[in-house]
């Protein structure tokens, strides 16, 4: 059921990829691809990251408890995903991490690639380095192939 | 504590931009049915290139094409805001700092099988409760982090 890309329903990826546009575009709007703008939230200087958060949260709240409600399916797949994290040491623990980096850097997974297409190259950095990350973690500290099924992130 | 000290650069572009992202996220689930955050990507793109196990699963590999597809659309969306009167910015933060933290961030967000779109929108928005546990811890380890780095002479 997923990959939905790979298969003939092509549309369902046109809606991939004007969520990622709109998201790209808020990204970049807000300043959440500047890390001074995250650094100085970080900081207390200034609380418009709350807003962002606020603002993206509370429209994906109504979309994601109102369309399973109102639709039968997705406009362009077969069938609503079901999103549940896990309460365990992997997901606090690896939460805590991921603050502190973001503490570092002021960049997060998504900016590091919007960023670029605001045009700060600088942020290649980053990009660098989550993905490095990202194999460390997978080749050495991966979840065993059958345990992972239940997140979807 | 005025609204003017909480939001010294305005605060209608933060409120926008967050209604943007979350209209991006809303639009992958109500046309797409997913539901996903932005640093899955990182580990999806691992898939074409290493045999390990973890990226070979299901959940990391069936979920490449539509990431891949996503992430290009982060990036041009951004585009988009760039050549339609957006201020190109060219961040002051060394590229240490940028290395560095952008490691650890991508080792910890994939760790814990999410970022700040991962639990904190996506999480928050499907009412999980580890999720909201995460982004109140990563809240915490970062807003410490950052008045460290700052001590110590970082931008």
């Amino acid at each position: 059921m997923n990959a939905r890309c790979k298969h003939p329903k092509w549309y369902g990826c046109l809606f991939v990829l004007a969520g990622g546009l709109m998201a790209g575009y808020g990204l970049s709007l807000s300043g959440m691809v500047r890390p001074e703008v995250v650094l100085s939230f970080l900081r207390f200087e200034d609380m418009g990251l709350l807003l962002v958060l606020g603002g993206a949260s509370g429209t994906a709240l109504l979309a994601y408890q109102l369309a399973p409600r109102l639709l039968r399916k997705p406009l362009a797949a077969p069938a609503f995903s079901v999103y549940s994290s896990a309460m365990n040491a992997r997901t606090l623990g690896g939460a805590a991490i991921f603050g502190i980096g973001w503490g570092i850097c002021g960049v997060c997974p998504g900016p590091a690639m919007a960023g670029l297409g605001a045009g700060d190259w600088s942020l290649l950095f980053s990009l660098f380095g989550m993905l490095a990350g990202a194999y460390v973690q997978g080749r050495y500290f991966g979840d065993a192939p059958l345990e992972g099924a239940r997140n979807r992130i | 504590m005025e609204f003017n000290e909480l939001f010294p650069n305005g605060y209608q572009h933060y409120l926008v931009g967050g209604l943007l992202i979350g209209g991006g996220t809303a639009l992958l689930f109500i046309g797409a049915g997913l539901v996903g955050g932005m640093s899955g990507v990182y580990s999806s793109v691992w898939s074409w290139f290493s045999n390990a196990p973890h990226f070979q699963q299901e959940r990391i590999r069936g979920n490449r094409d539509w990431r891949m597809v996503y992430s290009a659309g982060l990036i041009l969306g951004a585009f988009l805001w760039l050549i339609s009167g957006g201020t190109a910015w060219h961040t002051g933060v060394g590229a240490w700092q940028l290395l560095l933290g952008g490691f650890v961030a991508g080792f910890g967000a994939r760790l814990s099988n999410g970022c700040t779109s991962g639990h904190g929108i996506c999480g928050l928005a499907a009412l999980q409760p580890p999720s909201l546990l995460a982004v109140l811890i990563f809240l915490t380890t970062a807003i410490a982090t950052a008045h460290l780095v700052q001590m110590v002479g970082g931008v």
